[in-house]
């Protein structure tokens, strides 16, 4: 599905003015950004600003209403477009976890590769269980989900998004459900993956967690981006009013 | 009795107390639109295990003493059911668990098939599968046993062999379609119980629809679809004298011959049919108590 024409010297991601409603509620009032390859960003804001649903539309859960996304040049909201083709390279970890709940946790994060990117078998066991080796769930590979813990779920859900090897990962608010305990093991796991030069856009509430692993912060509010920039200026010298009362409530 | 303590209510106390005061009202363990669809089984179950003995002594020994009197003696009238039993049960009630089985297998078939329709994405197939669903679901189902049973060929010609079709098949037909219809609706139910958050997480994954609905989806409600299909099934066994109405041979029918072959005596009425209803209590009553056991052990899983 990559366009011909992109190089990875252009935004792997490319959101430009992107409108989205539901019903009478206008969710996103023309939002645009760029992600590079490699890039970690962090989307951060009060709860109905429209973070969720702007990286929901980046894999095509949700529809947009006007505007484009790009990702590797290509169109996502084209009809045409194919859009399994698209989920193969854009992984996403969800708040509730959504693992698969009668299949063990080597079987969630084999289903995908076996099934969809139809991958022996055998070679798919061997990096699923590097997988869940590197999210340091070893020993649990025959657990089901009902048997493991909150941060030991979502851990799972991103080896398991992670199996399908894809260029972008998408978070959603991965650590919400869970309690602060458990908070630090997954973000561990995502800080990793961002060292080790994964593309991430990440939706979340943990201040501390953006200042530290993002190449750049957002700021919603309303359905628009209020400010952004690298997490050294953006914490320190805020110039929207509304970023600094967030900011000023939150940290 | 314990079944009823158990969904969070009060004896006898059907809604919930009004007052304003800070309680705690009685809640429902079960999600709701699950509750009612055991409705049959549940009330089976919770009869107590000496309801059998109970119901085998009033039909055997009630008449004994109303008409003690008579001409023709009770003693009489048990004596002739023992001597029709062996051939009530291996040519009558056979035959109902033979009709019960096939109307099963083939309304289960036909059913998934309906209520997989009526979760698809295409909104013609959605409609008309819910419609057909509908349909067969509000009927009486003697009016549809009848349309089948008058409408169906008595035999079908391929080439040149002509096969006869008996009765009790086209009886199959005929109770199938209610069944199916009330399968689709379990479908329906269990697909659309499974939480959002799994049909997205594998289109995130990019499974086609096709995969995440036989991979994902349907294992996942495969076990809370089983109480409601075994609450049907003893339903529909209790429905089967239903197709003697037709002349089919089952149990119903063979004990209202029997019972003319040995001069109609009114004595025979209670004895025959009090037979009849402790033979399916004696069949349905295991089915319900197990259907209830899977029910609780399944909810507490998921």
């Amino acid at each position: 599905m990559t366009d011909a024409n992109w190089t990875d010297k252009q935004p792997i991601v490319s959101i430009k003015d992107v409108h989205k409603s539901f019903g009478p509620l206008e969710v996103l009032k023309g939002v645009s950004l760029d992600v590079m390859k490699g890039e970690v960003i962090c989307i951060i804001g009060p709860s109905g600003s429209g973070k969720s649903t702007l990286i929901r539309c980046v894999n095509a859960l949700n529809t947009i209403d006007s505007g484009s996304i790009k990702v590797e040049g290509q169109e996502v909201h084209d009809k045409k477009l194919d859009k399994l083709e698209l989920r193969k390279k854009v992984g996403m970890v969800f708040q509730q976890y959504n693992l698969f709940p009668h299949k063990t946790a080597l079987q969630n994060v084999m289903m995908a590769p076996v099934l969809v990117l139809k991958e022996p078998k055998d070679s798919v066991e061997t990096r699923a269980r590097a997988l869940i080796k590197k999210v340091r769930l070893n020993g649990k590979e025959d657990s089901y989900p009902g048997e493991l813990s909150g941060g030991q779920q979502q851990r799972v859900a991103i080896a398991r998004s992670l199996a399908m090897q894809p260029d972008v990962m998408l978070f959603d608010e991965v650590t919400a459900a869970l309690d602060p305990e458990t908070v630090k093991e997954v973000l561990v796991t995502i800080k990793q993956l961002a060292q080790e030069g994964m593309t991430c856009i990440l939706v979340t509430h943990e201040m501390g967690f953006a200042r530290e692993v993002a190449d750049r912060i957002y700021f919603t509010d309303r359905g628009v981006i209020v400010e952004q920039g690298p997490p050294a200026t953006f914490f320190a010298q805020a110039k929207d009013p509304r970023t600094r009362e967030f900011l000023s409530q939150i940290l | 009795m314990n079944a009823r303590r158990s969904d969070g209510t009060i004896p006898g106390i059907r809604a919930a107390a009004a007052t304003d005061m800070a309680v705690l009202h009685p809640f429902k363990l079960r999600p709701a639109g699950r509750a009612e669809d055991l409705l049959f089984s549940r009330w089976l179950a919770a009869l107590p295990p000496w309801a059998f003995p109970l119901l085998l002594a009033a039909a055997l020994l009630w008449p004994a003493t109303a008409f003690a009197q008579s001409h023709y003696t009770m003693a009489d009238a048990l004596d002739a059911l023992w001597r029709w039993l062996p051939f009530l049960i291996t040519k009558g009630f056979v035959m109902n668990v033979v009709i019960s089985f096939f109307t099963m297998a083939v309304g289960t078939l036909l059913g998934v098939l309906l209520g997989l329709g009526q979760v698809s994405h295409s909104v013609l197939l959605r409609r008309s599968a819910g419609f057909v669903t509908q349909l067969f679901r509000n009927s009486p189902w003697l009016v549809l046993l009848f349309i089948v049973m008058l409408t169906f060929p008595f035999q079908v010609t391929i080439g040149s062999v002509t096969i006869a079709i008996p009765d009790w098949i086209k009886a199959v037909f005929g109770l199938s379609l209610p069944i199916m219809a009330n399968i689709s609706e379990i479908v329906r139910g269990a697909v659309q119980s499974v939480p959002t958050g799994q049909w997205e997480a594998s289109e995130s994954l990019a499974f086609s629809r096709h995969q995440t609905m036989w991979r994902i989806i349907l294992p996942q409600c495969f076990k809370r679809m089983i109480p409601p299909w075994m609450n049907w099934y003893a339903i529909l066994t209790m429905a089967t004298p239903l197709v003697s109405l037709l002349g089919v041979e089952e149990l119903v029918t063979l004990s209202r011959q029997a019972m003319e072959s040995e001069d109609n005596h009114p004595e025979l009425l209670i004895p025959f049919f009090g037979f009849a209803l402790v033979i399916f209590f004696a069949y349905c009553y295991p089915i319900a108590r197990w259907t209830i056991a899977l029910e609780r052990r399944f909810s507490v899983k998921l």
